[in-house]
């Protein structure tokens, strides 16, 4: 067993782990984040994905051990107390999720490609989160979701640029009744 | 087009109408922060953890199995084998016996003498942690004394061919036969195709796909007693229970099923599954709490499949284009054993052929067919795709042999909006639609007219990025369904859905549903249907389900049959609740209750303004009881159990533009477009995400998914590596629109939305791609359309044939030239037709 001392969500932990121990094991059975959920053994569908010093990794492909002395950042640690992160508040929006099990990693995939790219394209964001599988959503509502976010996270929402997209019901003007209501 | 009609028992304009609204979904604040409960999540008090050992070979006898050096490794508390449950496991259970003589081998969850699929569970550890779990797999030393395997559905079919079951006498499980002339619904199919002055044939290959959900399965067993709590990643709790009880003798009202937030589905988690009758089993056995979780690969490997047939479709028609006959040959591959709905899914497909066309006669047979691979069953269109699929390539051949526009041929042969309803050569009656009307919306959407200019262009230059455009304007039988066709089908159970409407002290409302959801956003939609139904706020309307002791009745998710079945029981459930109150109203207001109406959540005397009481009030009322009418009992809950009396019909037309470059074989979607009538529309943000998670699954199938089997009958794309689930670089922007034609047969008016997308998308990418390159006497390209084969059916003729790395002799090697589009070999379909 070898000792770590982690910084999670902002709480510090010292534990002992077996060496072969992955982040994403640690971080749900020995810590309770298990909010971070694992869906592959390949690091293809960045379902685990948190970050780790402020960066996004893959959490099943990290080992325990090498997030010593590191701050990790989930899914459960990115809202300000009640106040939601605005990529969360977006995917709320714009319906950027179904079953949510790879949100958690979108959304932190999300967050790192907005730290490099505060204004990305349709097909930046596409490429951006690539490393995120979703099965429900066939992406263009997390499209619509990074660009707002980035909209909103920029100041100007409302404004130019390459987003923000177009609330959903725009789409629906085959249904009049529909983009009424909505 | 039709609005939103008024709908019966609200007489007046009642605020803000619900149903119509983008409310945005009250599920996602757990799923967005990480507040989940998926099973796997779960922990419990002396929670013990279960890895399975799974076989390596995909036929062998098993001749020992030696746990004895997994059961001395730290933390394991035993290791069982198929041998010690072999008397208490049963069979995993098949519901659908397609025919009176269907062959059904028998599945035990834990193999005892044979394995016949690679990743079959042969035995289980039970350790202290799932680590301790894992490692002892690898100690467990299985003798195996292989067997010869058989993949290829058509071998398995010819002329004495290795056996898939060594007990059984052939490789065949059914033989199912659908005759419009016999069923006196339409014409004699011998007859047309003998009279017809254009015949064409084609074999099209569905090729065998994994649903892939998210959410890997996982199961947890708490015993108390002699009763049992399971957790599931399963859409089907209830039928989960009912199946346990059978397979167990552990009796049903021990049992309690819960499914907690759940990672999507797509039917891959309508199953009962060997792990969970093996936690179940072992929880029994030890009296102690045990949880599995699957690892992808494992995921990949031992999860049912779904797809999986070979299609030989004849069409008949005359020169001007009038279609006369469809005849449909079709082998169903099922894998080794029969799992739930397995043989019914190619069945589902059976009334679908013909799509949204006329033909005047119309015959479908299907075989299914054992191979020494994973079952299949449901996976998200369940028989509707693969029919979709054949129908609308096939009038593209058609078109081709007729020298007609594909659409023109389509027009000149589907129903006509004023001939609804309209019951088909399969014997179904279609509800309501436009097809007219819908394509033409879609042909705008896409910009048509600028796409056809740009293809001849390109053509003319000859561009080596050539364009095509491919149509699908499709139908779907939603709302599964009507018990008496489900009876009249063989299926082990009925198709109704039940609600429950609780009306709490303080006004709120807590609507019990029968269908689990899993991704769906039933909890929003729900409260939306209720919120106008009794005139409270959305935010007042709790939504519970996925829990047998909460929801004991129910018949969950599946068959795009939620809202159409399950919606309309909560409707008619909160109607119940009105009448109800309506009583009460009347006694607290003293007036006679046919002088009150109800609107926006009060009763009201008609005509006498001021006097009026709201639903709210009246729960508070009937929960003091104090001032109750003489002989009526104090309750204004209601239960409701909707059986449908026809399915529903949503069509649409699906339209996609499609680059290929003739020199690498890539091909990207350049536009993609469809118009779907779901009917009326609950929820157009939910609507829109069901269509669009659809359109990816049916894209995939069309471009990079296939579960491939070496010659062995080892899965080679068992893991995301290998196995194109795509991701958001891979798929294009889809623009959606749609007509609504409210569904005549449910208070709602809804028609079904899950799996349209799914259903509609494959036949158009891929005539997309052929239009391309037709005129480069490409006829054909075997799916998924890799670069690697499109290159191939453009420089070495014929469809690009299997996978060339794979090595499988599934689906035969690749047809050349000159046997692409003949028809089958009578052999391999019985030679009665």
């Amino acid at each position: 067993m070898t000792r770590i001392d982690v910084r999670v969500d902002g709480v510090s932990y010292q534990d002992e782990v077996e060496p072969r121990t992955l982040l994403v094991h640690y971080l749900r059975e020995q810590v309770g984040k298990v909010g971070t959920v694992v869906g592959c053994d390949t690091s293809n569908c960045g379902a685990c994905t948190v970050h780790l010093d402020g960066q996004a990794v893959k959490s099943c492909t990290v080992l325990a051990v090498q997030a010593d002395g590191c701050q990790v950042t989930t899914i459960e640690g990115i809202a300000d107390g009640a106040t939601l992160h605005p990529v969360q508040r977006a995917f709320h929006e714009m319906h950027g999720l179904q079953c949510g099990f790879c949100t958690p990693g979108m959304i932190m995939a999300s967050i790192d490609l907005l730290q490099e790219n505060p204004d990305p394209s349709d097909t930046e964001v596409r490429e951006g989160i690539e490393g995120n599988l979703c099965r429900c959503t066939g992406y263009q509502n997390i499209v619509r979701a990074v660009q707002h976010a980035a909209a909103e996270m920029r100041g100007d929402q409302g404004a130019a640029g390459n987003g923000p997209a177009e609330p959903a019901e725009a789409h629906t003007v085959a249904a009049p009744h529909v983009a009424v209501q909505a | 087009m039709t609005a939103v009609e008024d709908r019966p028992g609200i007489e007046s304009p009642a605020p803000a109408r619900e149903v119509g609204q983008a409310r945005r979904r009250k599920e996602d604040a757990r799923l967005i922060t990480g507040r989940t409960t998926w099973t796997d999540n779960l922990v419990l008090p002396g929670m013990l953890h279960l890895s399975v050992v799974r076989s390596p070979v995909a036929h062998a006898k098993i001749s020992a199995i030696d746990v004895s050096a997994a059961q001395q490794a730290p933390g394991v508390i035993a290791v069982f084998t198929g041998r010690d449950f072999a008397d208490e496991q049963g069979s995993i259970p098949c519901a659908w016996p397609v025919t009176p003589d269907m062959v059904n081998p028998g599945h035990p969850s834990l193999a005892v003498d044979e394995v016949n699929h690679v990743g079959e569970a042969v035995a289980v550890i039970v350790a202290r942690s799932k680590a301790a779990a894992a490692d002892a797999v690898e100690l467990v030393d299985v003798d195996y004394d292989s067997l010869p395997v058989v993949l290829d559905m058509e071998e398995a079919l010819g002329e004495q061919p290795v056996l898939t079951h060594d007990h059984l006498q052939s490789n065949e499980s059914f033989h199912f036969v659908f005759d419009g002339g016999e069923n006196g619904v339409a014409d004699d199919t011998d007859r047309a195709f003998a009279d017809a002055e254009v015949v064409v044939s084609r074999r099209f290959v569905q090729q065998r796909l994994i649903p892939a959900f998210m959410e890997p399965r996982a199961v947890a067993v708490q015993p108390q007693g002699d009763n049992y709590t399971m957790w599931s990643s399963t859409q089907v709790p209830h039928i989960l229970r009912l199946m346990l009880a059978m397979v167990t003798g552990v009796p049903e009202h021990k049992l309690r099923v819960i499914a907690p937030d759940v990672g999507g589905g797509f039917g891959g988690k309508l199953q009962v599954t060997p792990e969970e009758v093996i936690a179940l089993l072992v929880a029994r056995r030890l009296g102690k709490p045990v949880k599995w979780a699957e690892s992808r690969s494992e995921s990949l490997m031992s999860a049912h499949h779904g797809r999986d047939q070979v299609q030989y479709i004849d069409i008949a028609a005359d020169r001007e284009g009038n279609v006369k006959g469809l005849r449909c040959r079709i082998l169903a591959d099922m894998g080794a054993y029969l799992r739930l709905v397995s043989p019914g899914v190619p069945i589902l497909g059976a009334f679908m052929f013909n799509g949204i066309y006329k033909f005047p006669a119309y015959r479908f047979e299907c075989r299914g067919v054992f191979t020494n691979k994973t079952p299949t069953d449901a996976y998200r269109g369940a028989g509707r795709p693969e029919a979709t699929f054949a129908v609308e390539r096939i009038m593209d051949e058609l078109a081709v042999e007729l020298d007609m526009d594909p659409l023109e041929l389509r027009r000149k042969n589907w129903i006509k909006a004023e001939e609804f309803p309209f019951t088909t050569c399969a014997g179904m009656t279609y509800d309501s639609g436009d097809y007219d009307a819908a394509t033409e919306q879609a042909l705008q959407l896409i910009g048509y007219d600028e796409l056809r200019a740009e293809q001849a262009r390109r053509r003319e230059a000859g561009d080596p990025v050539q364009l095509g455009i491919g149509f699908s304007t499709f139908t779907e039988m939603c709302g599964l369904a009507p018990s008496r066709v489900l009876g009249s089908l063989s299926y082990g159970a009925g198709g109704w859905e039940h609600a429950s409407i609780r009306m709490l002290p303080s006004g709120k409302v807590e609507v019990v549903t029968g269908s689990s959801a899993h991704g769906q956003g039933h909890e929003t939609a729900w409260s939306q249907l209720v919120a106008d139904r009794l005139g409270v706020p959305f935010e007042d309307v709790e939504v519970l389900h996925g829990d047998t002791s909460i929801a004991p009745r129910g018949l969950d998710t599946y068959g795009s049959r939620s809202l159409v079945v399950g919606g309309v029981a909560v409707v008619n459930a909160a109607d119940k609740v009105v009448a109800k109150a309506r009583r009460v109203a009347a006694h607290m207001l003293e007036a006679d209750e046919d002088d009150l109406e109800f609107a926006g959540g009060k009763f009201s005397v008609r005509g006498t303004p001021g006097s009026d009481i709201g639903i709210q009030e009246i729960a508070l009322a009937t929960f003091a009881a104090h001032d109750f009418p003489e002989g009526v009992e104090p309750s204004i809950d209601a239960d409701a159990t909707y059986d449908p009396e026809n399915f529903s019909f949503p069509h649409g037309t699906h339209i996609c533009a499609m680059e290929v470059d003739t020199e690498t074989g890539f091909v990207k979607i350049r536009k993609y477009a469809c118009v779907d009538d779901v009917g009326t529309i609950v929820n157009p943000l939910i609507v829109e995400g069901q269509v669009h998670g659809g359109l990816a699954q049916g894209i995939a199938q069309a471009l990079y998914e296939e579960a491939v089997y070496d010659a062995d009958g080892n899965l080679t794309t068992g893991t995301f590596v290998d196995y194109l689930v795509p991701s958001a670089a891979d798929l294009p922007h889809f623009d959606t629109g749609n007509t609504v034609h409210a569904a005549p047969g449910n208070p709602i008016g809804a028609k079904g939305v899950g799996e349209a997308g799914c259903i509609a998308s494959t036949p158009a990418v891929v005539n997309a791609a052929l239009d391309a390159v037709r005129h480069l006497s490409v006829r054909d390209i075997r799916m998924p359309l890799t670069p690697e084969r499109v290159w191939r059916a453009l420089h070495d003729g014929g469809d690009g044939g299997d996978r060339a790395t794979a090595g499988t002799n599934a689906y035969g090697g690749a047809q050349t030239e000159t046997t692409a589009g003949v028809s089958t070999p009578q052999s391999a379909l019985g030679g009665d037709r």
